[in-house]
């Protein structure tokens, strides 16, 4: 209990700040990923390849190396000075788009063709299709693998410690040099990270509850 | 059949680039400022039947008839694993080595295992290692986890800048600068206590390579850490690098083993004095880090 109670002003602001990362990602990536979902259903095939290609390069790619490339080698291409607190939320979010991606995608499947087919017949275009019919219905039935693809961003976001964002990834290494117990320190770090994932779950479960399907 | 062809070529090419690859590897020529230098390093003699009563660490290691050093690998001049030979070399590890003899152990009975900071005091409790040399500062928080043989050397905190920057030229002209260390360490805690600098523009990686990377494409401006350190990163590339000169605190490396084990300490602590009474200890300073062109006063051993 100590080591939580004499290090509080370490916890408090480290946690804050990876429920930080974890909700401008989380927003970020649900929307980049349905883009991309988008894209990989549409019927323009440079479209698909580029939704494909993006999926497949950036799903093969470890987390750390998407980091690296933000923190190291973007920031010598002089486009925009990135701060690494924001870079962190775009190497997260370029990451989970990705996944999220192929959820959505997933979900897209469920939904049977002859509800796109009868849209179409009465003259709605791609979008409306989309966005009215085919959307609202796949990712009500997506949300358990959503959601689990959330909790990893979460427990992803640890990752930035390493790249100058002090946020609960980092309290070990804080934790070691002021000579605390870092098993204990961990355990602590563990515990915080069971309440949040708690409380995706419960989001999860609500959402399950409402949006049920028949079918 | 196009598929094998394909396979047969990658194959003979990959084997004509391998072998080009081991022709004139540039390890037998060491390289200026960098350590490896054989001949100028000192032979230690390994002690024959050495017995340390009560050491439960010395007692593991004689009946695995090897011993485990705890080191760390990425400090150039100080403790450094060559990536193609996978050799260890550097003040530190010459300090590791010498004590490994004085125990009864030889060079080929030593096994090094690269601990990370954040790490040491685990990986000593846990009796992963015999004992761990690398940039320990003795001080009374970790004293409570673990003890220290030592001081063996005598650094202190000081700045590593651009070789063309006239703008810092002390801790206190860092205001608005942007400083970088490696997460969470007592030299960045520093910069952030005693307000050096704003928060804002303290930047904290996991290594202090990467550091030294963000400085020479000017996205920090200054690296912090102990001068023994940062002495080794300028050594490699003078021209780009300079470290200011002027340490402003004081951090004594110390030996780090178990906490209890007394037996150890004492043991170590008499190696190290007569390391430094006979000379030993700074021929292995001059073949290591003297060769950045610094000298180093010799520590006292604080005996507890």
């Amino acid at each position: 209990m100590n080591v939580l109670l004499d290090n509080l002003d370490l916890f408090g602001p480290f946690f804050l700040t990876t429920i930080e990362l974890f909700a401008l990602a989380a927003v970020g990536s649900l929307i980049f990923g349905t883009f991309l979902a988008m894209l990989r259903v549409s019927p323009v095939p440079v479209f698909r390849a580029f939704g494909t290609a993006y999926v497949t390069i950036v799903r093969n790619t470890p987390l750390t190396l998407v980091f690296l490339f933000m923190v190291f080698a973007f920031p010598l291409l002089k486009v925009v000075k990135l701060d690494y607190f924001t870079a962190a939320v775009v190497a997260l979010t370029v990451y989970t788009s990705a996944f999220i991606c192929e959820v959505v995608r997933s979900g897209i499947n469920t939904v049977p063709v002859g509800q796109a087919e009868a849209a179409r017949a009465l003259g709605l275009t791609f979008t409306q299709i989309l966005g009215q019919i085919v959307l609202p219905q796949a990712l009500r039935s997506v949300v358990p693998p959503l959601i689990s693809t959330l909790i990893a961003l979460l427990k992803n976001t640890t990752i930035a410690a390493g790249f100058s964002v002090a946020e609960a990834g980092a309290i070990r290494q804080y934790l070691s040099e002021r000579g605390e117990n870092q098993l204990v320190g961990l355990l602590w770090v563990a515990l915080g990270f069971i309440i949040l994932v708690s409380v995706l779950s419960v989001v999860q479960r609500s959402l399950e509850k409402r949006w049920s399907v028949a079918r | 059949m196009r598929i094998r062809t394909l396979a047969v070529g990658l194959l003979v090419g990959g084997l004509a680039l391998t072998a080009c690859g081991k022709e004139g590897t540039p390890t037998d020529k060491p390289a200026e400022g960098q350590t490896g230098n054989a001949a100028t390093l000192p032979e230690y003699v390994v002690a024959q039947n050495v017995d340390v009563a009560g050491s439960a660490a010395f007692a593991k290691a004689k009946g695995a008839k090897k011993i485990t050093i705890g080191v760390k690998d990425d400090q150039p001049g100080l403790g450094k694993k060559d990536a193609t030979t996978g050799q260890y070399s550097g003040f530190d590890i010459e300090i590791a080595r010498m004590v490994a003899a004085s125990l009864g152990f030889g060079k080929d009975q030593i096994e090094y295992k690269a601990i990370p900071s954040a790490n040491r005091e685990q990986a000593i409790t846990n009796g992963d290692v015999a004992y761990y040399v690398g940039t320990y500062t003795i001080n009374d928080k970790r004293k409570a986890q673990i003890s220290f043989a030592g001081p063996y050397f005598q650094a202190g905190q000081d700045l590593l800048i651009r070789a063309d920057d006239t703008s810092i030229t002390s801790k206190d002209t860092l205001k608005g600068k942007k400083v970088c260390s490696v997460t969470g360490s007592t030299p960045i805690q520093n910069v952030r206590t005693q307000k050096l600098t704003e928060d804002a523009n303290i930047v904290e990686f996991q290594g202090y390579s990467q550091c030294v990377d963000k400085l020479l494409t000017k996205d920090v401006d200054a690296v912090t850490t102990d001068d023994a350190i940062l002495k080794g990163f300028a050594a490699q590339d003078k021209s780009a690098m300079k470290v200011i000169g002027q340490p402003f605190t004081k951090e004594p490396y110390g030996i780090g083993l178990g906490h209890d084990d007394k037996a150890l300490r004492d043991k170590i602590n008499d190696t190290l004095q007569k390391a430094l009474d006979d000379g030993t200890w700074q021929k292995i300073y001059d073949a290591t880090l003297g060769k950045s062109g610094s000298t180093a006063t010799k520590p006292t051993l604080e005996k507890y």
